[in-house]
């Protein structure tokens, strides 16, 4: 058997699972080893971890650059923003939205709530078409005031109170320390108004959060801000999610093991980049199609991973005498 | 010396027995044609012969003790009835002996079918309907739907599933799913055992089992040369309405070792210069085979068919994520929803793609469409596919027909002239 067909019949979950589990260790506790990405990565690898992290989340100093006073972010010393978007689009095609899948410690944590949720064997919830078409907007309205406020700030139309605003609401400040034993985070600022209803309601959306992901699989990646970032330069990215309308009968088994409820991958038959915003890359999706080659992954155009009926049925425990 | 006369009386057959003597008859002929007429049977298909012979001319019951309940279309979830220990049989039938009977249930101009199988319902004389008392019947198409009242009436239980007219909406398979999850609830106390996890993921893998076999054969004549006959698939796949799951997925499992044996030995059935045919439209079932053997008898083969009595039958997957019950019996739902290509439903575009596919993947030459006559929706739809296969550039016959033996002269005159065409096509090429 060639390695490609190997690597077709893989079993995606454990694969995924000790993946995640790596890049989290390596992300959340790395920094005690020195290693040091940089602060432009493209996933949650949060900043306010502050010896752990082997790397900084893009958004936090996105945030404090665009505060920069006008004057200095409009002149030739705000290039620096430059740089480090550059850096943070360079991170970005490697991986593409597999970031979200496969290396987000925050959202590595929302698949192990969910392993929670399948011990006990509580059924997870979804939204409805409307919720679903509704809700979506709200990671492009978190991506617009992580941009707007911040330069607000410069502008002097807003105080300082409203710095890294995003990161006051977002649950990795809160929980990503706290893999290290840092609780400092946990706490409401009391110094000003602005900052106590932030972060209050940091904490609210932590909660959310908790709860959330227990409930619905992926709860929190639907409304991330970095997702609606990530798809804006996914053309960009060498890792593709392809897909074969004219192979796909649309059995919708894609959609329905999809944890981001993404219809159009079961649905839509004419894109052959079939990467939506919402998407993580998990690559359910192509591990639970029985078509063969409907749906693939392709790193610089060539295929890396594919549906294949042998790969369906190894991964759906359905082998017996399948040549 | 007196001479004894002996008269013998031969006994009086009743009606019920006379009409047993003609379903055998019936079922003979076709028999004789399909293993005799053609060389080069696959070894592995006497399992298969052997079966119809058993079931329709010795009268051998297939599920002897077992709850077997009856299903009136594809879209009924075989998983969740066997989970619930029952064996699902499925009731569309081919007789025109049965028709007969059935004809005086449904207007003149309805399905052939629809009628045969109200027929088999009314005079219990095939061997696998007779003992059946539940009935469940999906929602389909109207002479389907409108036959509940009459099977009711006939004294069978019968469960109404309701399917919804659109299959493309989250409102249409949120509806299925609630109609499959109820139907899970019901059928359990319909056997006396409820449907539980495990056994539901061990019936999600059986049926997953006997699909691959399917495919198996089914990627098999896609090649060429072409390893085995379209009739052999319908007969196979026919057979899959009533026979033992376990049985059958083992006798598939053998052809399709065989067939594949053949593969590697370049071994072909089709003549020199035979057109490759995709079967479509209203279902083949046996032993109404008539224009299948027709094509096959003609120098023509099957290659690929989109009949809910075979490729629909088996073809989609399930798919689960989580293994408990409230994502099991909705994967479950879902494999007979979304990729259903049912011309009951409102838009029908992914029978047209299917179509198109089938034809480029079996490297078809042409399409034959079957509609009973009666049958609205196959007849609606072939304006539609008619349109699609010229804009592809695929040749496409018409075919209007129903059980009725005297057709045949005329049909055989129609599939071979278009046999003929298509071979003048591909020499013109």
């Amino acid at each position: 058997m060639s390695i490609k067909s190997r690597i077709d019949r893989i079993d995606l979950r454990p694969f995924r699972f000790w993946f995640q589990l790596a890049a989290f260790i390596f992300l959340v506790y790395g920094g005690h080893l020195a290693i040091d990405l940089g602060n432009s990565l493209p996933t949650f690898s949060c900043g306010y971890n502050r010896d752990g992290t082997a790397g900084t989340c893009y958004l936090l100093p996105l945030q404090h650059q665009l505060a920069q006073p006008w004057s200095r972010l409009f002149s030739p010393a705000g290039l620096t923003v430059l740089t480090g978007f550059g850096l943070f689009i360079l991170w970005f095609m490697v991986l593409n939205k597999a970031w979200c899948g496969y290396v987000c410690p925050l959202g590595t944590i929302q698949d192990w709530i969910t392993g929670l949720r399948k011990r006990l064997g509580i059924p997870y919830s979804n939204y409805s078409d409307d919720h679903f078409n509704k809700l979506k907007y709200i990671k492009y309205f978190l991506l617009l005031a992580l941009i707007f406020i911040p330069l607000a700030i410069g502008g002097q139309f807003l105080s300082h109170d409203w710095g890294v605003p995003f990161c006051k609401i977002c649950p990795a400040r809160m929980i990503i320390p706290a893999f290290n034993g840092d609780f400092r985070q946990w706490a409401i600022d009391f110094s000003n108004d602005t900052k106590m209803w932030l972060t209050a309601l940091g904490m609210f959306i932590t909660g959310l959060f908790l709860v959330g992901s227990f409930i619905k699989k992926r709860f929190f990646c639907f409304f991330c801000p970095m997702s609606a970032f990530h798809f804006i330069f996914s053309k960009l990215s060498i890792l593709k999610l392809k897909k074969d309308g004219s192979k796909c009968t649309v059995c919708g088994d894609c959609y329905r093991v999809c944890d981001m409820q993404i219809k159009p991958i079961a649905d839509d038959i004419d894109s052959v980049d079939i990467l939506r915003d919402d998407c993580i890359l998990c690559l359910k999706c192509v591990a639970a199609c029985p078509e063969e080659g409907a749906l693939k992954v392709d790193i610089l155009g060539k295929t890396v991973f594919e549906a294949t009926r042998g790969g369906f049925n190894k991964r759906m425990g359905i082998e017996k005498n399948d040549n | 010396m007196t001479t004894e006369t002996k008269i013998e009386f031969r006994e009086i057959e009743d009606s019920q027995q006379r009409h047993v003597r003609h379903q055998g008859m019936e079922a003979m002929q076709v028999l004789d044609v399909i293993e005799k007429d053609f060389s080069e049977n696959p070894k592995a298909m006497q399992y298969f012969y052997d079966l119809f012979r058993d079931v329709y001319c010795n009268g051998i019951k297939p599920h002897p003790g077992k709850e077997m309940i009856g299903t009136m279309c594809v879209q009924v979830p075989d998983e969740i009835i066997y989970a619930a220990g029952g064996v699902p049989v499925r009731m569309c039938n081919g007789f025109y002996t049965d028709e007969e009977v059935g004809a005086e249930f449904m207007p003149a101009k309805s399905c052939s079918l629809v009628k045969a199988s109200l027929g088999m319902l009314k005079s219990k004389t095939n061997p696998y309907s007779d003992g059946i008392k539940t009935i469940v019947n999906p929602t389909t198409c109207d002479q389907k739907k409108k036959s509940a009242g009459i099977m009711k009436e006939m004294g069978y239980n019968v469960y109404d599933m309701e399917l919804p007219p659109v299959k493309e909406s989250e409102i249409g398979r949120e509806y299925w799913r609630r109609s499959v999850r109820q139907f899970t609830k019901e059928v359990g106390k319909i056997t006396g055992n409820k449907v539980t996890k495990k056994g539901l993921k061990k019936t999600i893998s059986k049926i997953g089992r006997a699909q691959n076999a399917y495919h198996r054969l089914n990627e098999a004549r896609k090649l060429v040369p072409l390893p085995f006959l379209g009739k052999d698939m319908f007969i196979v796949t026919n057979a899959f309405f009533f026979d033992d799951i376990d049985r059958w997925t083992l006798a598939t499992e053998k052809l399709a070792d065989e067939i594949d044996q053949r593969v590697i030995d370049k071994h072909n059935t089709a003549g020199k210069r035979s057109p490759r045919i995709v079967f479509t439209g209203s279902p083949p079932v046996f032993p109404n085979l008539k224009v299948p053997l027709m094509i096959e008898q003609s120098d023509a083969v099957i290659v690929a068919d989109e009949t809910c009595s075979s490729n629909r039958l088996l073809n989609d997957m399930v798919s689960v994520d989580e293994w408990f019950m409230y994502d099991m019996v909705d994967a479950v739902a879902d494999r007979y929803l979304k990729s259903c290509t049912c011309p009951i439903f409102t838009m029908n575009d992914d029978r047209i793609r299917r179509l198109i596919e089938l034809v480029r993947s079996s490297k078809a030459d042409g399409v034959i469409y079957q509609a009973f006559a009666g049958c609205g929706v196959y007849e609606m739809e072939q304006r539609s596919v008619a349109k699609a296969m010229e804009k592809e550039g695929i040749p496409m016959l018409y075919i209007e027909t129903d059980y009725s033996p005297s057709q045949g002269g005329q049909l055989s005159t129609r599939i071979e002239a278009f046999v003929e065409s298509l071979k003048a096509r591909s020499r013109r090429k």
